[in-house]
């Protein structure tokens, strides 16, 4: 696997939108920048424009007139997908069923030209890489999920890519293989070096995988940023909400206090504002006695999860609150519990419009 | 009454149809064929009398130019007419699928309008080589009506099997580098071969057996049908003629089962 460390293209995509014939815009014409090596998650909910995105730098879509996708500064527009050397793997795998494992996984090293022997080789060190060792010689209906993503990624692998695409690649598998195969994935990326672009609608699997994450929301980009800028410094409502649980609050700013219905909580903003919308996560608020707090509310709901506990909180702000409290803290319904929030985790949203 | 003699009593229509009008019949041609002067040897007359062998020979032929031709056009023009949208598209699939409406004496006709004594290609041919070129009344034209009749049955299954296939696997190929050729030898066609077998049998049972078309062009066509058709009218030959028809049967279904064997693994491999 070290063969391929350091294999890899940088990609830049300039002002590349895409409308289609029937007018619809699946993407605002977007500029983005691809380090070689780097991994960079394109997230967001269905319809936002992320799989547009991908097909557009894999060449299976055109950009919109204008637009250009540059691999390692050369403009790769107008060249089609068989001639960009891109690694890809799709959500349904799109494995071939007319042929073995082995022959899916050397199908592009034939097509290359590349001779039996050697590509022998190289399918017998993509089916170790990829721990799939045994069922060379399977048909791919005679595989479980988890095997056939193996299989797909060793494909896009083995003509060993300047660029691999990941299209949802572990949607379709159920959620405890989903876990343990995101980590496995994960170790495996690192290990080849490979640019990669991967489009994920879960947060988490971008949060993991991700060197840096695009958040998209309708078509166009929301925030680029390192996994922790986007959980921890959103810049967007949109954002806040996206990634991880976020507590909105809707409030007055008066002399560095948001003013609650359930006291006042200190935020890091000097200036006076009428209406702010500020965002506040679970864990960052702590459950204190209600005598000394600043800011209190009535416990609506506890769910014990095993490792935490979520309580609903209402009365505090303008609406219920979500407080990721330790296992340990014993509350009960209807308590009244003081909130304290340092106010470093309390971060002012721009205002939607 | 219980449930299963309720069963019974249900399947009773359709036992006594297939008796009366399938089972019946079929013993009674069996019958026949080996009521000749050779008896049983009635039905080796098909593989051992040189006119009836050759005329064997001919027909399969026909079918299998007819089944492969078809194959051919139906696939080119079901794919790009599935993969397209285009104004006229739809008027375009109703007028490739009216010939389904036609009997064989019809489509017999529309050769003989074409490619007949008076025909257009005859009248064409003439204006510009000054020689009438006259093919309607003979394995040709037979062949030319097998076509056009057949094409509308084998392209509504290509077009539903188009549907079916998924773009991704062509998008994935294209990934690896395959050009336009290499997808559809790799990807499309393998994908397409339950279609094809399925849709190939038709178009070439439907062309072992025609009869009207051939009966509209010339009674001297070599072929199966009207084979049996001139020992039973006018030999009245029952027993031969019912011997050959057995045969015809036999062959058809013979045929049909070694394509479906040769590429069950294909199409296992596809499914």
């Amino acid at each position: 696997m070290s063969a391929q460390a350091g294999h890899g293209a940088s990609v830049r995509i300039e002002a590349c939108g895409k409308t289609f014939a029937d007018g619809t815009r699946a993407l605002e014409p977007a500029t983005l920048e691809i380090a070689r090596g780097e991994t960079l998650v394109l997230l967001g909910p269905s319809g936002c424009g992320k799989t547009t995105m991908l097909r557009i730098i894999a060449g299976l879509e055109l950009p919109d007139a204008g637009g250009r996708v540059l691999f390692d500064d050369k403009d790769m527009t107008a060249v089609p997908i068989e001639r960009r050397n891109v690694g890809m793997v799709f959500q349904s795998y799109a494995l071939f069923p007319n042929m073995t494992v082995s022959d899916n996984i050397g199908y592009g090293l034939k097509i290359r030209g590349i001779p039996n022997k050697e590509r022998a080789a190289r399918v017998a060190e993509l089916v170790a890489l990829t721990n799939i060792s045994g069922l060379e010689n399977r048909r791919i209906d005679q595989l479980s999920g988890g095997q056939r993503q193996r299989v797909a990624l060793a494909r896009a692998v083995a003509i060993r890519p300047g660029i691999l695409l990941l299209d949802e690649p572990l949607t379709a598998l159920d959620a405890a293989l989903r876990d343990r195969l995101r980590g496995e994935l994960n170790r495996l990326l690192r290990a080849l070096g490979i640019t990669t672009i991967y489009v994920t609608h879960d947060q988490s699997e971008a949060m993991e995988l991700g060197d840096r994450v695009v958040v998209m929301q309708k078509g166009a980009i929301a925030q680029i940023g390192t996994p922790r800028e986007i959980y921890f410094t959103p810049r967007r409502r949109f954002v806040a909400e996206f990634i991880g649980a976020a507590n909105i609050v809707e409030a007055a700013i008066e002399g560095g206090y948001l003013v609650l219905p359930g006291g006042r909580q200190p935020i890091h903003c000097d200036v006076d504002m009428p209406a702010a919308v500020a965002m506040i996560r679970p864990e960052t608020i702590r459950v204190t006695s209600a005598g000394s707090a600043s800011l209190s509310g009535t416990v609506d709901s506890v769910s014990f999860i095993g490792d935490r506990q979520r309580l609903v909180v209402s009365g505090a702000s303008n609406r219920l609150l979500t407080v990721d409290a330790p296992n340990t803290v014993r509350v009960r319904l209807g308590e009244r519990i003081g909130l304290s929030i340092s106010p470093d985790a309390v971060r002012l949203l721009p205002p939607e419009n | 009454m219980s449930h299963k003699s309720f069963v019974w009593l249900c399947l009773l229509p359709l036992a006594v149809l297939t008796v009366a009008f399938f089972l019946l019949p079929m013993v009674r041609l069996v019958v026949t064929g080996a009521e000749g002067p050779q008896g049983l040897a009635g039905y080796l007359a098909i593989l051992s009398e040189p006119r009836y062998r050759a005329t064997l020979v001919n027909t399969v032929l026909l079918a299998a130019a007819t089944t492969v031709v078809t194959l051919i056009v139906a696939t080119v023009a079901g794919m790009f007419l599935q993969r397209h949208r285009f104004p006229g598209r739809a008027v375009l699939i109703a007028m490739l699928t009216f010939p389904l409406a036609f009997p064989g004496v019809v489509v017999g006709f529309m050769i003989i309008l074409l490619a007949g004594r008076q025909g257009l290609i005859g009248d064409f041919s003439n204006r510009l080589f000054g020689e009438k070129l006259v093919f309607a009344y003979s394995i040709y034209g037979l062949f030319l009506g097998y076509l056009y009749f057949s094409i509308p049955r084998v392209i509504l299954t290509i077009m539903a099997a188009v549907q079916k296939l998924d773009v991704g696997l062509e998008e994935a190929a294209r990934s690896l580098g395959a050009g336009p050729w290499a997808v559809q030898r790799d990807v499309v066609l393998p994908a397409l071969a339950p279609a094809f077998v399925a849709s190939g049998a038709i178009a070439f049972a439907t062309a072992m057996g025609a009869f009207g078309t051939a009966f509209t062009l010339a009674t001297n066509i070599d072929v199966l049908p009207m084979l049996i058709y001139t020992e039973f009218t006018l030999a009245a030959n029952f027993s031969i003629s019912a011997a050959l028809s057995v045969g015809l049967g036999i062959i058809t279904w013979f045929i049909l089962a070694l394509a479906r064997s040769f590429s069950g693994s294909a199409v296992a491999a596809t499914g």
